[in-house]
């Protein structure tokens, strides 16, 4: 029987709460992280900015000036002015049961010191995740498409392109952003383009596709045009929307959030499919992103069924829509792992050695961890490496070079401030 | 496999929770009226440290005879811890998911002996 030396009691490990440090939330993942410590390169391509922290420092960014007092106007503490958040999006952390959703309420240093507030804390992430590259999407501006108010979308989007490009982008070279596209305005989609898709860490172009447009209209036959010309991704990141009349019949957060997701990316892809996108564009590289893995052996089932009876309807096709479906690249999270059989035969239908990418989607309630890959039975082991960063490098154009410090290296520091 | 104190068992709050780590293994350790009981701090699901997330009774739906659903109400028995990172609930009984008990928790002994609580663990190699 060993008691406690008096001199010496045992480490006491505090509760986990929207307070705690990212570090000790993810003090796991650094442990798992030496499982992967000899992969080439780890990047997670979709992590999320919750806004409502430095609502200020972007809104402050707003052009119009008009908006900019109206925005200043409204603020509060907690409050996020223009922003169509629904107010059933609180569910989110599950009434306090995942606290991190509720963050980020962390301490951190003297910004004059260590650098932006949120800088700080996706360094924490990175090297607890053991990532070389994070790359960043906004929250609360998911759901920007369905604000009626055109200004607010185009306004807000240039304001976040700046705060992103401004700020927070030059101070580490681990964290890389993509261009939001006002969609509902698509010449305000072409200046953004223009203006910031070459900037320094500007790795490609998101369309947030909670919203009800087209996206095969002419209308953005030239933007298409001029991303592809970049030679960056185009990235459609899924949401949820409970507003949306359909999902407006689900009583529980659970119900919507497992369908809109999915049910933005099916119609969008749908669309992207049957009006030939992938031949009018060839080299655009497209990326879904936000909607786990098992939307996509459906709609390629379903799509292959019916093109094959009404191909009058989809004439600019010149194969099979799942073989473009599958020559697209998809982000990993949230993976859907209970039925592990389901899982390899969908890994197998959209060639996930070359084609997808790991995705953590912290700090939101559903992240995954890198070892969510890792720790998949029936990958090799260079399909694991292709997914956790290879596949990312390729479709972003990211050297392959390791940034993260040895796996060790972070345990030590861990087991330093523990003690 | 040694027994290692972790705690006076005046100084246990009840209920209550203590998270240490002995040995290498993070042990959590809950109390409910007289009874104790242990845990690995590692979550099956994806191994996030369950046993530091809120303490919360079991959700329940108030079903009627006649089908009637009158909405959600919290057990009276039934307390769970939850995984911070993901929701997973456990309760902290059995260590059981409350919807598959082939889901649960590494229990790991535990017992009060002359005023103090004890964990065995057995050493990471």
């Amino acid at each position: 029987m060993l008691d406690i030396p008096a001199n010496k009691p045992l480490r006491e490990l505090p509760e986990i709460t929207a307070a705690s440090d990212t570090r000790d939330y993810l003090a796991q993942a650094a442990r798992q992280a030496v499982a992967y410590d000899d992969y080439e390169l780890i990047v997670d391509v979709d992590a999320h900015l919750q806004e409502g922290g430095f609502w200020g420092e972007i809104i402050e960014l707003l052009d119009n000036d008009v908006l900019r007092q109206t925005a200043m106007g409204m603020m509060r503490p907690g409050a996020m002015p223009l922003i169509n958040m629904q107010a059933g999006m609180n569910f989110q952390s599950m009434s306090g049961r995942i606290p991190h959703q509720s963050g980020p309420l962390e301490k951190t240093e003297d910004p004059a010191k260590a650098g932006h507030r949120f800088v700080q804390i996706v360094r924490r992430t990175v090297e607890s995740m053991g990532l070389d590259y994070q790359v960043i999407f906004p929250t609360s501006m998911l759901h920007l498409g369905m604000n009626p108010v055109e200004e607010i979308e185009s306004g807000l989007a240039r304001a976040y392109c700046r705060w992103l490009t401004e700020k927070i982008l030059p101070e580490d070279d681990r964290i890389v952003g993509l261009i939001y596209l006002p969609f509902n305005s698509p010449l305000e989609c072409e200046k953004l383009v223009q203006e910031f898709g070459m900037k320094k860490g500007v790795i490609g172009f998101t369309i947030c596709a909670v919203r009800h447009k087209p996206v095969h209209h002419r209308q953005y036959a030239r933007l298409y045009s001029m991303i592809q010309e970049t030679g960056k991704p185009l990235v459609f990141h899924a949401g949820p929307h409970w507003d949306d009349p359909s999902f407006s019949q689900l009583n529980r957060f659970i119900s919507m959030h497992a369908l809109s997701f999915v049910h933005y990316n099916l119609i969008h892809m749908t669309n992207w499919i049957i009006n030939a996108m992938p031949e009018r564009y060839p080299r655009l590289k497209i990326a879904w992103v936000e909607s786990g893995l098992a939307w996509v052996p459906y709609l390629m089932q379903r799509l292959d069924h019916e093109v094959m009876m009404r191909q009058s309807e989809a004439p600019g096709l010149k194969r099979l829509p799942s073989e473009y479906m599958r020559e697209m690249y998809y982000s990993s999270q949230p993976l859907e792992r209970n039925d592990l059989e389901l899982l390899e035969m969908t890994m197998k239908k959209i060639n996930a050695e070359t084609q997808l990418m790991f995705s953590s989607d912290w700090p939101h309630w559903d992240f995954d961890p890198p070892s969510a890959i890792t720790s998949l039975p029936f990958l090799s082991d260079k399909a694991k490496r292709n997914i956790l960063g290879l596949n990312a490098a390729r479709a972003f154009g990211l050297p392959v070079k390791r940034l993260r410090p040895r796996a060790a290296e972070v345990l030590a520091r861990q087991r330093q401030a523990a003690s | 496999m040694p027994d290692v104190r972790v705690s006076e068992l005046a100084a246990f709050e009840n209920p209550g929770r203590k998270v240490v780590e002995v040995a290498g293994i993070e042990v959590g350790i809950f109390r409910l009226g007289d009874e104790f009981f242990a845990y690995e701090n590692k979550c099956p699901h994806l191994e996030g440290p369950v046993c530091q997330g809120k303490i919360l009774p079991l959700a329940t739906e108030d079903i009627q005879r006649d089908g009637t659903s009158n909405g959600r109400v919290f057990s009276k028995t039934q307390m769970n811890v939850v995984c911070p990172w993901h929701g997973f609930e456990f309760d902290i009984r059995t260590g059981m998911h409350p919807m598959d008990s082939r889901v649960r928790l590494r229990r790991i002994p535990v017992k009060v002996l002359d005023g103090a609580v004890y964990v065995s663990v057995t050493p990471k190699a």
